[in-house]
């Protein structure tokens, strides 16, 4: 069975390049353009990963983050969170957050690729 | 500049020279008569005198900090907390 | 006569209430409530110099001499005069660098120069045995005159209560001394306890004087009337009689300078009033305590000393234990006791700060030094706090041994005052190298060896000699010149005759001694140490907390660790590392070993083994680079730039703590600021490279993919170019870099020219726009290129937000008094009003992300600078739903940008 990941970013260019390597690896893809949506997608789609922007309007990332890692039917899902603010806070904010891994924008998608393909195995 | 918090040099070095001058040779012989002073020597009672006089001058310069109108200033604190 | 038996009890029992007083103070002083923090103490504390030589010793120079007593007693007052200025100053230099002798003052400020630290302390130790054996013969003859004991001195050495008395003074001052296992340089124990026997030597010496004077007499006035009938009397009271001659007054001059020297110069002084000084304020006041307590204890000497002659008819023979006799003979036993305590506290006290100064010299500077250069103890790692307290306290019994010994050989032989003047004599040779050295930086070491020496060898030649050959210990033939070269006579050196001993060698050493130091000094070249000594020295009160650091090296934190912890015991350098950790705001165990520290460090071991001493033990223990005069011209430098930036500082701490509050807050608009711009940068760099990889790692990829891809990256690397763009301009307009090519406008024009440029952008969008524009408006200076970019960018920004297809956009000139105004109004969702505020900051752009229209979110922020800067204001009116109006207005009379091009 193919997995599912979740994109969540507010940035339509990242998405549409996000949502290429995913698809020619072989993954299914959804989309959330804001916090809100991709928490709704979270809960109703249960993906295996999330791709969560840190900034996004509406709910951030790091509060998407937060509320799944506080719902225990939720506890199965990995969070991989992307940013494009790279101080230290902010990786620290994000792990504290729970997240599984940390990448910063801009990454290579041929290690980007390779974490995913790690996270998910 | 530092605040001033003491006496004024050229108020102690004048003092100082003063004091120099009254004590000694030529000036001492001015007190070396023999004349008495309320029964007692001159000269001892001379330098004793112009002993007093130095304690005292001494004291009033310290005591008024650095000289005329000089206000008790606020206790001096080291600023090197 | 009184029992043996009695006087050593109350000698004892006296002797354990001040190792009380010792002990209290002590304990106040670890409780913080200090015992001696009262100038009055330290006042009292000071009158150490009234040793057994002033209590007994005044009246018998009184009795053979008359008012002669006093020069040394008027040299203080002089000297006190200038206490405030001097003494300060020797107690700041000694507070800052942890100074703790004499010799360790003089060898500091030359260099630290370990040669010179042990000369001042051989000479201190010579010099100073005489007035050592002084007080045992003073402690020893009081005794005998008390108990009508026979001379014991011929007595074998181990039946003479003389050693037993030296031995236990020994042991006493070792308790005061070297009690405490850190070796703190302040002993305020010790301090309270000789502030308390100053108190009870004149209290004693203040009764025997009124019982003299008012009941043996009828007052003083009695003593005169009766002496006037005996002329060998009566003439004491004049300056040498009838011939008071230049001479004497060279004397008498030279009494008064040596006394005022000696004040300062004696072990014993430096002692008390520098290294054991509280608070330096405390100067003001003692300055004029002291000499008032001087001149207390010498108000009675003439009436006894008159009194006692005329009683006992000796000629004053006995005179030097007249205050003892005199009650006495009298039946007043217990009067006699209580001028024995007296006469008992002058001496220990002399002894008891004498010895404790001594032995701190011996042990930094002749001990410590031999130690060091032998590498065993070197290596070794241990703790050597308790091995340098014995040390003391071995120099503390050795220094009284030796007293002892000059006591045996020679004390019998000289009056009190004879043996205090030798060594007074020496003490002043320091004179010139400590002031000196305090007030004229191109002293040197050379100069202050050259004089030390050559003061002292003539002194040694003039004074020490000729009374060691008039006691028979040198062929009496020495007296007229060795190897009858009379020219040589030490008393009369090249036929200078007329003075007396001491002021012949007084001038001659002094002489001597003052001409090699200037004259060395001004011709030898200074090391870069001597000269940042002389710097840190001389402008002591120039520098507050900015000090120059005068070192350059590499040491590691662990080597500075060992070394403190060997020399201050493992909890004093816990202490000091913590200490520094905590001021310069670093954790500590990620302290680096930089030069503040390696200073701080190299003080504290100061304190504990004299500077010469830690200078060598810092060098051993890190990678030094010497410094050329150059680099000490250069810190110095660096220091007083550093010094005016902190005055200046000073003077503006109230503004620049409201500008810190400012700054901080610009501090973090910067920072979100860069933290914007860092986010606005990565977005598009995120998907160009994204994209770039992808279409890499993809050969077999659609065309129209690839071609979508493509325009993505293009239009990406457009919006990083305007980013880029903006940024500059914001950041050159903001800084008052941008130029400004400020002519007459007419804005109607440049409105109907913004409006061309942007039609193709409304057309897109279907949206209408209409102007409103007067025939005429008053022309405004500005810059057009500028205005232009606002009304573009008011323009497109309408453009972007009006809805598709039914957009409107209203634009229109009005004159209003004297400005122009200029509205964009559109018909888009508008901005929400606690939204209104925020629309003219920095990458904050309106509208849902994800339909939002491309913008960098800076270009009303950089509208709104063009608009301030040409003196005009921007600003919003808007309601939720209706759209949004902006608008700008322009001053007529425009001042004009910033910077006019």
């Amino acid at each position: 069975m193919t997995d599912r990941v979740l994109i969540a970013d507010d940035e339509p260019n990242i998405v549409v390049s996000l949502s290429f390597m995913l698809k020619r690896e072989g993954y299914e893809v959804l989309v959330a353009p804001d916090g809100t949506q991709a928490l709704a997608m979270i809960r109703g789609e249960r993906p295996r990963l999330v791709l969560l922007d840190a900034a996004m309007p509406g709910m951030s990332g790091f509060e998407v983050c937060e509320a799944v890692r506080a719902d225990p039917e939720l506890s199965g899902i990995r969070i991989l969170m992307l940013t494009a603010k790279g101080r230290d806070t902010d990786i620290a904010r994000g792990m504290g957050a729970g997240a599984d891994a940390y990448v910063t924008k801009p990454f290579s998608t041929r290690d980007l690729i390779v974490r995913i393909r790690e996270m998910l195995a | 500049m530092r605040r001033r918090d003491g006496p004024s040099a050229q108020v102690l070095l004048a003092l100082c020279g003063a004091g120099f001058l009254l004590f000694n040779f030529p000036l001492l012989l001015i007190w070396d008569q023999p004349l008495t002073v309320l029964g007692l020597p001159l000269l001892p009672v001379a330098l004793f005198v112009i002993w007093v006089g130095l304690i005292a001058a001494l004291a009033w310069v310290s005591a008024s900090r650095g000289g005329r109108g000089g206000k008790e200033p606020e206790k001096h604190e080291e600023r090197d907390g | 006569m009184i029992q043996p038996g009695l006087v050593l009890a109350v000698s004892f029992g006296y002797l354990l209430l001040l190792v009380a007083v010792a002990a209290h103070g002590d304990r106040r002083a670890d409780q913080g409530r200090s015992l001696i923090d009262s100038s009055f103490v330290y006042a009292l504390s000071w009158a150490v110099y009234c040793s057994a030589w002033t209590y007994f010793g005044s009246v018998g120079r009184a009795a053979s001499g008359g008012v002669w007593f006093l020069p040394i007693y008027l040299g203080p007052m002089l000297a006190m005069l200038l206490a405030w200025l001097v003494l300060r100053k020797m107690v700041r230099i000694a507070r800052s660098y942890r100074i703790t002798s004499i010799a360790d003052f003089i060898a500091s400020r030359y260099g630290k120069s370990p040669l010179l630290a042990a000369l001042v302390t051989l000479i201190t130790v010579v010099g100073i045995l005489p007035y050592i054996a002084l007080q045992l013969k003073a402690v020893s003859a009081g005794y005998e005159a008390l108990t009508g004991g026979l001379g014991q001195s011929d007595a074998a050495w181990w039946r003479d209560g003389t050693l037993y008395m030296a031995l236990s003074l020994a042991g006493f001052a070792v308790v005061f001394g070297t009690r405490h296992l850190d070796l703190s340089e302040r002993h305020e124990g010790m301090v309270a306890a000789i502030a308390f026997e100053s108190a009870v030597k004149l209290a004693a010496f203040l009764a025997v004087g009124v019982f003299v004077t008012y009941g043996l007499f009828g007052g003083m006035g009695d003593i005169w009337a009766r002496a006037q009938a005996q002329p060998d009397i009566a003439g004491l009271l004049r300056l040498g009689g009838q011939g008071f001659e230049g001479f004497q007054g060279a004397q008498w001059f030279a009494l008064t300078l040596l006394s005022m020297l000696s004040v300062l110069m004696l072990p014993r002084q430096f002692q008390v009033m520098v290294v054991e000084c509280v608070n330096e304020r405390h100067i003001l006041r003692a300055s004029w305590l002291f000499p008032a307590y001087l001149l207390l204890i010498n108000i009675f000497v003439l009436p006894i000393a008159i009194g006692g002659m005329l009683i006992f008819g000796d000629g004053g023979a006995g005179a030097e234990s007249y205050v003892l006799t005199l009650p006495l003979s009298q039946g007043a036993e217990w009067l006699a006791l209580l001028a024995y305590l007296g006469g008992l506290s002058a001496a220990t006290g002399m002894i008891i700060v004498e010895t404790v100064a001594v032995s701190t010299m011996v042990c930094n500077d002749l001990v410590m030094p031999a130690l060091l250069s032998s590498g065993r103890f070197a290596r070794t790692g241990g703790d050597l706090t308790r091995v340098l307290l014995n040390i003391r306290r071995a120099a503390i019994l050795l220094v009284l041994l030796l007293g002892y010994l000059y006591f045996r050989i020679a004390g019998e032989a000289y009056a009190l005052v004879s043996i205090g003047l030798i060594s007074f004599a020496a003490v002043a040779q320091f004179a010139p190298a400590l002031l000196g050295g305090m007030y004229w930086r191109g002293a040197t070491r050379a100069g202050a060896l050259g004089g030390l020496l050559g003061g002292s060898l003539v002194w040694a030649y003039t004074l020490m000699l000729p009374s060691l050959a008039r006691s028979g210990w040198i062929g009496a033939g020495f007296l007229d010149g060795p190897f009858g070269l009379a020219f040589l006579a030490p008393q009369h050196l090249f036929g200078l005759t007329g003075f007396d001993e001491l002021t012949h060698s007084l001038f001659w050493s002094l002489m001597v001694n003052i001409g090699l130091y200037v004259g060395l000094s001004l011709r030898g070249r200074v090391s870069a140490r001597e000269a940042s000594q002389a710097l840190l020295f001389v402008e002591v009160f120039q520098r507050g907390q900015a000090q120059p650091v005068f070192w350059r090296g590499r040491a590691r934190l662990e080597d500075l660790r060992r070394l403190a912890g060997r020399f201050l015991g493992a909890a004093r350098a816990e202490a000091l590392f913590r200490d520094h950790a905590r001021e310069t705001g670093t954790a500590l165990d990620s302290l680096t070993a930089d030069a503040r520290l390696v200073d701080r460090v190299e003080r504290q071991i100061a304190g504990a083994i004299g500077t010469a001493s830690a200078r060598v033990m810092v060098e051993s223990a890190a990678q030094e680079e010497s410094l050329s005069l150059g680099d000490v011209l250069e810190i110095i430098d660096e220091a007083s730039q550093v010094r005016t930036y902190a005055r200046e500082l000073e003077e503006a701490t109230v503004e620049l703590r409201a500008a810190n509050e400012k700054l901080k807050s610009l501090d973090q608009l910067k920072d979100d600021f860069m933290s914007s711009v860092t986010h606005e940068l990565r977005t598009p760099l995120t998907s160009i490279r994204a994209l770039t990889e992808l279409m890499l790692d993809t050969p077999d990829i659609q065309p129209q993919e690839r071609e979508e891809f493509l325009n993505i990256i293009l239009s990406e690397s457009e919006r990083l170019s305007r980013l880029v763009n903006q940024v500059l301009d914001l950041a050159k307009i903001e800084s008052g870099m941008a130029e400004w090519h400020n002519t007459d406008v007419d804005m109607k024009a440049l409105i109907v020219a913004a409006l061309r440029s942007t039609a193709e952008l409304f057309r897109e969008r279907g949206a209408e726009v209409l102007a409103d524009l007067p025939e005429q408006v008053p022309m405004v200076l500005a810059d057009p290129d500028r205005l232009t970019q606002v009304l573009v960018n008011l323009l497109s920004n309408a453009a972007k937000f009006v809805p598709e297809g039914r957009g409107r956009v209203e634009v229109a000139l009005r004159h209003r008094g004297d400005e122009l105004v200029v509205t964009v109004r559109d018909n888009g969702p508008g901005v929400a009003p606690e939204d209104q505020a925020a629309v003219f900051d920095k990458f904050r752009q309106g509208g849902e992300a994800g339909n939002r229209p491309p913008g960098t979110g800076l270009g009303l922020p950089i509208s709104r600078q063009i608009v301030v800067n040409l003196g005009g204001r921007m600003w919003l009116d808007s309601q939720p739903g209706q759209g949004a109006c902006f608008a700008f207005s322009l001053p007529l009379r425009s001042k004009g940008g910033s910077d006019d091009g």
